[in-house]
């Protein structure tokens, strides 16, 4: 039997080792167009700032694909013909599979504005992106990034680190309150105010200028304003990247319509990752899952599901982590973002340094800890989930933050701080 | 609440768009800093300007006022957190040219120091003023040495702390290696000398100081009969048997690598920027593995020979334990130490000698392997394998491939650095130190059948 994987990022990668190792036989062919080996595509902003090379970023050596007898085909996927059960790729011949693994990943957003197609206009999703960018980064003087997610601020500190004038477009009152709490918010838009990124919030883009020979050289933003630039950043989120399955008998909506074993309505085809639309069911919102983790889980559980398991996919609590900038963020749970965290049933107590540098959420419901939120803190995966699963309250917690600290031996501790201010709002 | 209010003071970040008063403080830094080397240089050639201490501060001046001036000019003021914008890309941090010419110059300086010391006796002079101060005997080619390699790990000992000024565990550290180079193994064996006493490097011990337990040191420092000097035996004795043992299996065999040790502590300041040079391949693990251990069998078997012999009075061997120890000597003591461990920084990274060759890191390594509470654990499920850490790791250790699976980093080479764990974007390693060592991987609670199963393997 042979599996294809269309896509090498993490789900793909990932479902292509958990497969070989619950299946010793199964012939396993991983096809990308993007790049011959897999890579860390988080990392792409490390590789253009000079802290490592594309081969540094690679999570495997690359001997282990073919220890583990995964092949390995550089092509883009240009059709899927699931009644011959065939890829056409864009050379050489056909490829057959007897199950097919969709791991097509994500592409940046576009809303249709005008000149969103010109040349100097880009995202930051693809090895191509990263390529595009370093010719374009070479005496460029000033750029425009639209919208104020992580990829944004990535792009921004890139772009920085080079010299480059940089503006942010933000549809938001603070950077990232649609996801952050405003006290959060606040910190990261103090943090990027001192790197000397030119925040404009409550700003969208309405049109990007054209030099009259395809080239972007501007934008104007919806307050009316106009801003010359040699570059445009696109990274108003990230959508499915279905080019490869258009045209075929696949049924998609945002992204590949799958059930919670990632199977799609067509036999033997399979979706997972950024491209894979989780269908709910009961009227639920269906889930499109864009990171990294989850691509990483999404691949280990349609590797069970291939080698004959019964298995259906649970997420578990949430989590994530980032850094903007210098700041690191943690959090695990349900912390609502926004000017009320907790909106609707939940509320939290929330404590900061002086210095604007780390800070500690708990969110709660009737007390009980639903969600944890840290800036400038690392906080233990494994003690927040237990506080969260096991609906420890408040009061029960606070004595354990010790626990829950990550940090570095010999750093600063906060915890008596931390507890004197959280009771206080309890 | 106060946050963003703290934010008044004007911080620059560091990178390419430094303003152009940054930029002109570092070019003067780096004019003086060559303007002492030149002195430096002139004094090889036996053209030095001046005489005595004069000589000396026309090199040591410049070069302690641009290295600082520099350092200051680059970090002042800037917001701090990982810096590494560039490292990979400049042609010292990617084998270049200049990487190839710096190696060229160290080999060089370590082939004259050991075997061509006439060579250097003009810059060996420039350092006699010194070494009479400090010593109250005139300077040999080992005192310039030991005056260079403690003005690099101070000079460079500043530039990490500044880099790494968010990072207590880094600072700590680095003030503690900077502290001992200058304390211990600079200025103690000097006074001991201008005491009249036997210079002694009280940080290094058997193995690495490997005729430490060799019986003529030890019938000569006995025979001596002096307390200080029953009192070395003594410290040898116990560093070596119970320090080693000891505090590894408290704290990992970083209480002895990147916060004592002197080739530790060169490494840690001066090779910072070479750091990443150093192979993350399983090919050069398995390589590691083999050249480490056969160079502390070797100094085993070396001083097991010696002793042997001289209880025997000679009867068997003969001279030949004595051809050993000056093999050893040769090949390990000068060549692997000196010529490559630090002069091949600038191509195979910075702990070359430490990673490969250190017998005193065979050691310690054996004890934090199997006996040991110390650990970098993983937090969670946060890693998302961008690979800082492996690029990072000086001692080639691929951190990832553990971080990635959520398993506890245990590794014999590992020598506590904290850099992996600094330059983590997801707060995903911690170096730690549990209740116990047992807990740190299957298996782990039994520390003899866990070594039996790796010799095999």
């Amino acid at each position: 039997m042979r599996v294809v994987i269309i896509g090498n990022g993490v789900a793909g990668f990932t479902a292509a080792l958990e497969l070989r190792r619950r299946d010793r036989e199964v012939e396993i062919v991983m096809v990308s167009g993007e790049s011959d080996y897999p890579f860390c595509r988080p990392a792409l902003m490390y590789i253009f700032l000079g802290h490592m090379r594309e081969v540094d970023t690679r999570p495997y050596e690359d001997w282990v694909w073919d220890r583990a007898r995964i092949q390995r085909v550089r092509a883009w996927v240009r059709s899927v013909d699931t009644g011959a059960r065939r890829l056409h790729l864009d050379e050489g011949a056909p490829l057959a599979y007897d199950k097919l693994v969709l791991a097509l990943g994500s592409t940046h957003n576009k809303f249709g504005w005008p000149g969103q197609d010109l040349d100097g206009v880009q995202g930051f999703v693809t090895l191509r992106d990263l390529r595009s960018l370093m010719r374009r980064a070479g005496g460029l003087e000033r750029a425009v990034i639209v919208g104020g997610g992580l990829i944004g601020l990535e792009l921004a500190e890139m772009l920085r680190g080079r010299g480059v004038s940089v503006t942010m477009l933000v549809r938001e009152s603070c950077y990232w309150n649609n996801v952050l709490p405003d006290d959060e918010a606040k910190m990261v838009g103090a943090v990027i105010a001192e790197e000397g990124i030119d925040l404009r919030l409550e700003t969208e883009l309405s049109e990007i200028l054209d030099d009259g020979h395809g080239r972007a050289v501007g934008v104007v933003t919806s307050h009316g304003e106009r801003i010359p630039c040699g570059l445009v950043g696109l990274t108003a989120g990230v959508r499915p990247n279905l080019a490869a399955v258009e045209g075929s008998q696949i049924p998609s909506g945002r992204g590949i319509l799958v059930d919670q074993s990632f199977r799609s309505e067509v036999d033997d085809v399979y979706a997972i990752g950024d491209c894979a639309e989780l269908v709910a069911g009961g009227g639920e919102r269906n889930v499109i899952e864009q990171l990294w983790y989850t691509g990483k889980m999404h691949g280990e559980v349609v590797a069970d599901v291939l080698s004959g398991q019964a298995r259906s996919y649970h997420r578990g609590i949430w989590w994530n982590s980032a850094k903007f900038l210098d700041l690191e963020f943690h959090t695990y749970g349900r912390v609502p973002g926004g000017s009320a965290p907790g909106g609707e049933d939940v509320s939290s107590v929330f404590w900061a340094h002086p210095s604007g540098r780390h800070s500690l959420r708990i969110a709660h419901r009737d007390g009980r800890v639903v969600g944890v939120n840290s800036l400038g803190l690392r906080l233990s995966h494994k003690v927040c989930q237990r506080w969260i699963a096991q609906e420890r309250s408040v009061e029960e917690v606070l004595p354990e933050l010790e626990d829950a600290n990550f940090d570095p031996e010999l750093y600063r501790r906060h915890e008596r701080q931390i507890r004197g201010a959280l009771r206080e709002q309890l | 609440m106060s946050v963003g209010q703290a934010h008044t003071k004007e911080h620059i970040p560091v990178g390419a768009h430094e303003g152009a008063g940054r930029r002109r403080w570092r070019a003067v830094g780096a004019a003086l800093v060559a303007v002492g080397l030149a002195q430096l240089g002139l004094a090889l050639a036996r053209r030095g300007l001046g005489h005595g201490w004069t000589a000396l501060l026309m090199f040591l001046a410049p070069v302690v006022v641009g290295g600082v001036l520099h350092i200051a000019a680059t970090y002042h003021g800037t917001v701090p957190g990982i810096r590494n914008s560039g490292v990979v890309t400049g042609s010292l941090g990617r084998r270049g040219l200049l990487a190839f010419g710096l190696a060229s110059l160290l080999v060089g300086f370590y082939v004259l120091l050991y075997w061509y010391p006439r060579g250097i006796w003009g810059a060996v002079a420039l350092t006699d003023p010194l070494s009479r101060l400090l010593r109250g005997a005139g300077a040999d080619q080992y005192f310039l040495y030991s005056f260079l390699y403690t003005l690099a790990v101070l000079l460079f000992g500043l530039r990490f702390i500044y880099r790494y000024r968010h990072n207590r565990y880094q600072v700590c550290r680095t003030v503690s290696v900077m502290s001992f180079q200058l304390l211990l193994a600079f200025l103690l064996p000097g006074l001991l000398r201008l005491l009249g006493q036997r210079e002694h490097y009280f940080t290094y011990f058997w193995p690495l100081s490997y005729n430490n337990l060799f019986p003529r040191s030890i019938n000569g420092l006995l025979a001596d009969g002096h307390s200080l000097t029953i009192f070395i035996v003594f410290w040898g004795l116990a560093m070596s048997f119970v320090a080693v043992p000891v505090l590894t299996y408290l704290w990992g065999k970083r209480w002895y690598c990147s916060w004592v040790c002197g080739c530790g502590g060169l490494a840690e300041t001066a090779g910072d920027p070479f750091r990443h040079l150093s192979s993350k391949t399983l090919r050069a693990w398995r390589f590691e593995r083999w050249s480490i251990h056969l160079v502390l069998v070797f100094v085993v078997i070396t001083t097991a020979l010696l002793w042997l012999n001289a209880l025997l009075g000679g009867a068997i061997l003969g001279r030949a334990s004595f051809l050993f120890a000056k093999v050893y000597g040769f090949a390990v003591g000068l060549v692997l130490a000196g010529v490559v461990g630090v002069g091949l920084y600038p191509l195979w990274g910075n702990r070359v000698w430490c990673r490969l060759f250190c017998p005193q890191a065979a050691l310690l390594g054996i004890f934090q392997r199997y006996l040991s509470r110390f650990r970098i654990s993983t937090n969670g499920g946060q890693c998302m394998s961008c690979g800082s850490c492996s690029k990072y790791c000086e001692m080639g250790i691929d951190v990832r491939s553990y971080a990635q699976r959520g398993a506890n980093v245990v590794r014999a080479s590992c020598v506590g650095c904290g850099v992996c764990a600094a330059v983590c974007p997801r707060g995903a390693l911690r170096l730690e130190v549990g209740r116990t060592h047992a807990d740190r991987f299957d298996g782990a609670e039994h520390p003899l059948a866990e070594l039996r199963r790796s010799l095999r393997s």
